[in-house]
């Protein structure tokens, strides 16, 4: 698993900057270059980051700097209220907050917000409907009819009005409208909350293929087993403090 | 057909009536006595008051007196357009949008009207530029209000919604876009209203006083039609510069929705 992630890390970094002759060069994401052979990559792979948030400052919520590796899962977990969705509208920069965040080494105030925003995708868990029927909201219908399928939902219901979807229906297609728009980093608030058994194994796989793809997903969660399934690293929240939970 | 003068007398037998008014109130306790009396009193004393007022303006006929006549009226114009908002925007930018957006648009329109269609000598004469502005002022101000209402309110309730397309990377435009086409209809569809049933349903009260004073039908229809079209465009400038500030000011250039902005629902 690790060394598969040195793989495609590598790969993507070669494509992105020419590697010097014999070493292969990766940038840090804060301007610094790190040099080293292919066996090296394992052990530093989470600092290959493709989203690295450096500092977030924003009312109620206090980060210590993280980063997440191109086709990592970082779980976020903490009680109600503790400032989960805040941390992810933050990123996604839905808030009003002055922060140092890098994707692929570009600070987020470089790109206008909208941009930002197809790269970075947050998906609330209160899905939002803005369009009477449910295929006017996906931006490639066909894309969407397959993610749609592979979550146990008709292809047809495509067709059908918004008001006719269930709860749990609604939840699966907002993250299928994010993942046609191929993000590089998904931002997802309880993906699975209120999801039967299949359908959140069938959610799981998504995202597991979304992962093999390299994208980077950190995702709130309050199921410990489904953190062990998807994540390796975990983020604690607790009263607005942010930090990574290295048990 | 000549002009009938009224005396105070015969506006007190009309004035029984409200009498009537009170009297029903009473016989079925509805408690309204209070609003009424105090309804009738403010009407009969700012209309006496504004006789008074367009007396003098008449006689002195000096464009300073017309020009700070005309921008009570619009501060008074753009204090009403957002005195009853279910979710007002936070500081000065409720007062300041209504009344820049009410100046703007009933300003442009009655300039327009006193140089090109009715032309008095001098311009501006008050017996034809305060009446003008003030019909254009009372349906702008209609406008503006329900529109900048239905955007305020419906951004609050479709928060989700307009989240949503912003976080799949919407601009600011087009993630509010339902709200404010829905806003726009809101400000333009009493203006709309009052142009299909005008003649059919109502004589408007312009053309009713023209008529009463001996004016000839056909050109009061005229004046009436002129005023109509002038209150339409007046009122489609303020309902779509309110609305587009609004929205303007609902967001912010990283494209996020401020809702914060809004003082809390009453």
């Amino acid at each position: 698993m690790l060394e598969a992630v040195a793989r495609r890390t590598a790969a993507h970094y070669r494509r992105r900057y020419r590697p010097a002759e014999g070493d292969i060069a990766i940038g840090l994401g804060d301007g610094r270059r790190w040099k080293a052979g292919p066996s090296e990559f394992a052990a530093r792979a989470t600092e290959v980051s493709s989203l690295n948030v450096e500092r977030i400052s924003r009312s109620h919520l206090t980060v210590e700097p993280f980063a997440l590796a191109d086709g990592e899962c970082v779980v976020v977990s903490g009680p109600s209220g503790a400032g989960k969705s805040l941390l992810l509208r933050a990123i996604a920069d839905l808030d009003p907050n002055e922060s140092e965040i890098l994707l692929d080494a570009e600070r987020r105030e470089a790109l206008p917000a909208p941009l930002w925003r197809r790269r970075v995708t947050y998906v609330a868990a209160e899905s939002g409907w803005w369009a009477d029927a449910v295929g006017a909201h996906f931006a490639h219908r066909d894309a969407a009819a397959a993610l749609a399928q592979s979550l146990g939902l008709p292809a047809a219901c495509l067709d059908w009005p918004v008001s006719r979807l269930s709860t749990g229906e609604r939840q699966r297609l907002a993250l299928v409208r994010a993942l046609v728009q191929k993000p590089r980093a998904l931002l997802l608030d309880e993906p699975t909350s209120g999801l039967d058994q299949n359908a959140a194994e069938a959610v799981e796989t998504l995202l597991k293929a979304a992962l093999a793809h390299d994208t980077a997903i950190l995702m709130v969660s309050h199921d410990p087993a489904q953190a062990a399934r998807l994540a390796r690293r975990q983020l604690r929240v607790e009263a607005g403090r942010v930090w990574e939970d290295r048990r | 057909m000549n002009f009938v003068p009224l005396g105070y007398g015969d506006v007190a037998i009309a004035a029984v009536l409200v009498l009537v008014n009170g009297l029903l109130s009473l016989w079925f306790a509805l408690g309204l006595e209070r609003q009424i009396a105090v309804a009738t009193l403010r009407m009969v004393i700012q209309l006496v008051l504004v006789g008074l007022v367009l007396h003098a303006l008449f006689n002195a006929e000096a464009p300073f007196w017309t020009l700070l006549a005309a921008l009570v009226m619009i501060a008074f114009a753009g204090r009403e357009s957002v005195a009853r908002q279910e979710r007002p925007f936070t500081g000065w930018w409720s007062y300041g949008l209504g009344t820049s957006t009410v100046l703007m648009a009933a300003g442009l329109v009655t300039v327009l009207a006193l140089t090109t269609a009715v032309r008095p000598q001098p311009w501006y004469d008050p017996r034809f530029a305060i009446p003008l502005l003030g019909m254009i002022l009372g349906n702008t101000m209609n406008g503006i209000s329900l529109g900048l209402n239905t955007l305020t309110v419906a951004a609050a309730r479709e928060r989700n919604a307009i989240e949503a397309r912003l976080a799949l990377g919407a601009t600011r435009w087009e993630a509010l876009g339902t709200v404010t086409r829905g806003a726009l209809k809101s400000g333009m569809l009493p203006i709309i209203n009052s142009m299909s049933a005008t003649g059919l349903v109502s004589l408007p009260g312009m053309m009713t006083g023209q008529i009463l004073s001996g004016v000839a039908p056909e050109q009061a229809v005229k004046y009436q039609l002129l005023i109509m079209f002038l209150i339409a465009g007046s009122t489609a400038l303020g309902s779509l510069a309110a609305v587009m500030l609004g929205a303007a000011r609902l967001t912010d250039q990283r494209h996020r929705l401020r809702l914060d902005r809004l003082r809390p629902a009453r």
